[in-house]
């Protein structure tokens, strides 16, 4: 394997671990002040063991995106150096910013949250709950607009050494590829948080233990999941998607699996791209669609990969393609579920129906799918550039790490990593099975025990 | 794009030729701002995690019953993430003001890092996961890896901070790559471990578990607190003999390391300062001030950090394979753009991170009372 090869795995694998986790956090940390506002407003016990139950989970989630947060910062050095050399002046402007801005805010008042509820008032809890949520999309952003300039360069120049730097603050933060990515991915993290809120209310439902917090639960995540669901597709995937198209053709005609160009572009709904032949095998075509959904005009002509030197194809085809079509295929289907699910809550049927409570409990992984999916399709996508149309993923591994030390550590990674997932599992299962009424009882700090 | 990019060159172009003097001087002043600035927040993280680190290596021997232990982990549990976000800030801080220094560095120190890596994951969910299980023995098992954690990790920065000091085989292209030991002598192709490095990352082990020791004197009561109280003065004698033999070690591995205080004699003052530290840490904790013996280790720490810093400035990584190959500052440093647009925000988030951090230790002050130990 070579050395490039090892970095790139490093990478993605390291990085998607951890983006299993922060998807909650910041999913999450909205729904619990959702929870902890009523609670506040209206006084409630329940809600208020509800606000801690979720906490707990939060707190457990939080730690194992921290610590698996650590290495990611780092291996912008240890695997990726010619690259930090050349662009830290741009990249690691918002990642600083991350940490001075959002993990100080985040780490301090999430210790007022979880440990300093006998400390402080209600109302300065329920305040760090939303200084916690706030640190969390804070630094969402600052790593989003980070993984933007990599998308779509702006605001650099370049100095006499070859370093990259930045020209304007206000550009670099507000890159229009980075706003629409951000409005795109907070959605898909709100989607899993409501998803695993509905699946643990479901669990309570159906198991027929704390009924009543299963009704919070489901309700709670259903009206969030619906609102999440139907904003992921429309408005912010469609105007990422045609953002897309216009700046990063060859990684759109990868998506869509379109070899040729053509003019009245269909949607390949379902078939197998061949890079042999360079035609999709099997497929089931919806004519025009592509082109009506990027230009608005079933007339339009799509750049196929035809156009594009083979140099510059994303480099690896079929991943690409497949990752797009999961993540596309389950936003619709989430769409269909939280659609039936919310109109059987306004129908007040959803707590009795046993089989619509089934498909949320057994649901809740597919969200952590589709955005483990759509970040390989950004990330696939953009290739072979490391730096869009500007420096290659080959011009940026570091050269003095051998393929036999990265995949060394890579093993570690996941040797590690393997154990975490285990324990994580383990934890959280534990939480979910004592329930939220356990802690009614007594008066406990949130992590405390 | 392209008529942007003719603007920015333009921009360049103009920088070059126009009032060169004083860019260059403002360029030398924001080199200077910066080297202190990142080394500013490596001391924020060596003073902040530091202690907590320290409780994390005495939690293996010093507390004995399951209430002691809680006490002594609830010391730290709401601070040690924001202590650690120091080393998150210091590293972003590091990447943009330095890219060929973080680049460089960490590459060539990949395999320590990659262990660092490791430890603080370990040490972090150790930490935390004590909180949610209550079988005996998987907590005996959780406390010893986050002790040794704990351990191990003030040993590898000891010993990094020594490897900076030292040196490394920098090629000409301002990149290395060092094995984790070879004969353990400091030469032109050391390891990463020699005799030198060894006795930074001891220095490091002893100055954080005193620095630990005095915390949890403030927070914990009853038995703890006298154990630790015990402990102080042998880890003291302990950390000056080692802080002599160090500092002997640094000037015989790099003797250029004097220039500086040599040029500025009036620097001598960090080395005065360091032994004054110690003092104080002998004296008010003899006078039952914990506060203050606290302080003055954090003073110590911040001398000995200070004092190296100045020791190789104005180079960043120095090279044992010829001075004409030392990163300098000059040569590592961003572009006066990034750097200007750097310092707008970092002051101001700053400010605002040194106020949440206040805020947090003013509402976690005091000790630790029986009843949310006793949890
Ligand atoms: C719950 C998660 C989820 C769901 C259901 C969807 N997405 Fe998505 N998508 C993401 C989660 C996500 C993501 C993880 O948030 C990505 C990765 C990078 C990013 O910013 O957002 C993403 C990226 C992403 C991209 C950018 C790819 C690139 O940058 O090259 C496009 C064009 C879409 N999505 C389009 C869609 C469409 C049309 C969907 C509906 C059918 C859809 N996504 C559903
Ligand atoms: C700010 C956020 C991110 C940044 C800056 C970033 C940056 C990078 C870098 C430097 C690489 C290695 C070079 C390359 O192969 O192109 C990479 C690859 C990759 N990243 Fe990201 N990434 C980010 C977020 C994510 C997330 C959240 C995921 C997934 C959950 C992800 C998945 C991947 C994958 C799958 C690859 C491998 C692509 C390939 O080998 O073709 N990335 N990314
Ligand atoms: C290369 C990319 C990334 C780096 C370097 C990185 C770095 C980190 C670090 C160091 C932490 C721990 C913070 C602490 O100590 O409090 C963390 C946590 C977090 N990260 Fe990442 N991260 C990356 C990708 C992402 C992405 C793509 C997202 C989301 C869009 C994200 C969102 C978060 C959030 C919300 C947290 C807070 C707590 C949690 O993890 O649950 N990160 N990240």
């Amino acid at each position: 394997m070579t050395p490039e090869l090892i970095h790139r795995l490093h990478f993605a694998f390291t990085i998607t671990f951890h983006y299993l986790f922060p998807q909650l956090t910041m999913g999450l940390g909205l729904l619990i002040v959702v929870i902890k506002t009523v609670a506040l407003r209206s006084g409630s016990q329940e809600w208020d063991s509800a606000a801690r139950f979720w906490a707990r989970i939060f707190g457990i989630n939080f730690v194992f995106g921290v610590v698996t947060g650590i290495p990611m910062e780092f291996e912008f050095g240890t695997n990726w150096a010619r690259f930090s050399q050349l662009s830290g002046g741009v990249i690691g402007q918002p990642l600083a910013m991350e940490g001075v801005f959002s993990f100080f805010l985040e780490s301090a008042f999430l210790g007022l949250f979880l440990y300093g509820e006998k400390r402080i008032s209600k109302r300065m809890h329920w305040f760090s709950a939303v200084m916690v949520w706030l640190g969390s999309w804070i630094s969402g952003f600052f790593i989003i607009v980070t993984d933007a300039w990599m998308q779509h360069p702006v605001a650099y120049s370049r100095l006499p050494n070859g370093q990259f730097e930045v020209l304007s603050f206000w550009r670099l933060l507000l890159n229009p590829w980075g706003l629409l990515q951000y409005m795109h991915n907070m959605t898909g993290a709100v989607v899993t948080g409501s998803f695993v809120m509905a699946a643990v209310g479901a669990f309570y439902l159906l198991d027929g233990k704390n009924k009543e917090f299963g009704k919070i639960f489901t309700r709670v995540g259903v009206i969030a999941g619906l609102i999440s669901t139907i904003a992921i597709i429309f408005p912010t995937g469609d105007l990422h998607g045609k953002y897309v198209a216009k700046h990063q053709p060859a990684a759109i005609a990868g998506m869509e699996g379109l070899f040729k160009t053509e003019t009245g572009a269909g949607v390949v709904l379902i078939g197998q791209p061949n890079e042999e032949t360079g035609q999709i095998d099997n497929p089931l075509v919806v004519n025009n669609l592509l082109s009506f959904l990027i230009y608005g005009t079933t007339k339009a002509e799509v750049t196929g990969l035809d156009r594009i030197p083979r140099d510059q194809w994303p480099s690896a085809l079929p991943l690409l393609y497949y990752s797009y079509h999961i993540m596309a295929g389950l936003g619709t289907y989430f769409v269909a579920l939280m659609i039936a699910a919310a109109f059987l809550l306004w129908r007040k049927k959803l707590f009795s129906s046993r089989w619509i409570l089934w498909l949320l409990l057994i649901s809740f992984p597919f969200p952590y799918i589709a955005n483990t999916a759509g970040w390989m399709t950004a990330e696939i996508g953009r290739q072979p550039w490391l730096i869009y149309g500007l420096m290659r993923t080959s011009e940026g591994y570091s050269h003095v790490v051998s393929s036999g030390n990265g995949l060394f550590t890579l093993i570690g990674f996941m040797g590690l990593y393997a154990l975490l997932g285990l324990l994580f599992t383990v934890l959280v299962y534990r939480e979910i099975s004592h329930g939220p009424a356990a802690q009614t009882s007594e008066l406990r700090t949130a992590i405390a025990d | 794009m392209d008529r942007r990019r003719k603007r920015a060159n333009y921009a360049l172009q103009s920088q070059t030729d126009a009032n060169e003097l004083s860019k260059k001087e403002l360029f030398i002043m924001m080199g200077f701002i910066w080297f202190w600035l990142v080394a500013v927040m490596i001391v924020g993280y060596v003073v902040l995690d530091g202690f907590d680190l320290g409780v994390g290596i005495l939690h293996l021997f010093l507390p004995r019953s399951e209430s002691e232990k809680k006490a002594s982990l609830h010391s730290i549990g709401p601070v040690w993430d924001g202590n650690e976000v120091w080393l998150l800030a210091g590293g972003g801080t590091l990447y943009f003001a330095f890219p060929l220094l973080y680049a460089s560095a960490f590459s060539g120190f990949y395999l320590p890092l990659m262990i660092v890596l490791w430890l603080l994951v370990l040490r972090g969910v150790t930490l935390e996961l004590r909180n949610h299980i209550d079988v005996g023995v998987w907590l005996s098992l959780l406390d010893g890896v986050f002790g040794l954690a704990s351990a191990l990790l003030a040993i590898f920065y000891g010993a990094a901070l020594a490897n900076v000091l030292r040196g490394v085989p920098l090629q000409s292209d301002g990149y290395f790559f060092l094995p984790l030991w070879t004969n353990f002598q400091p030469g032109v192709h050391p390891g990463i471990l020699d005799w030198y490095t060894v006795i930074g990352g001891l220095v490091a082990l002893v100055a954080l578990t005193l620095h630990g020791a005095l915390w949890l004197i403030i927070k914990v009561s009853g038995e703890l607190e006298k154990r630790a109280r015990n402990l102080i003065n042998s880890l003291l004698l302990g950390l000056i003999l080692l802080t002599v033999v160090s500092l002997i070690g640094t000037i015989a591995v790099r003797p250029e390391s004097l220039n500086n205080y040599r040029h500025y004699p009036l620097t001598f003052v960090v080395p005065l300062g360091v032994l004054a530290a110690l003092a104080g840490v002998w004296w008010f904790n003899r006078n039952l001030q914990p506060v203050k013996a606290f302080l003055s280790s954090s003073t110590y720490l911040f001398f000995m950090l200070a004092g190296a810093c100045w020791g190789v400035y104005p180079t960043l990584l120095p090279a044992t394979t010829g001075a004409d190959r030392d990163i300098t500052l000059n040569r590592a440093i961003s572009g006066p753009h990034t750097l200007a647009v750097g310092l707008a925000w970092w002051l101001f988030g700053m400010t605002l991170a040194v106020a949440y951090v206040v805020f947090v230790y003013s509402r976690f002050k005091g000790k630790i009372d029986a009843d949310t130990a006793a949890h």
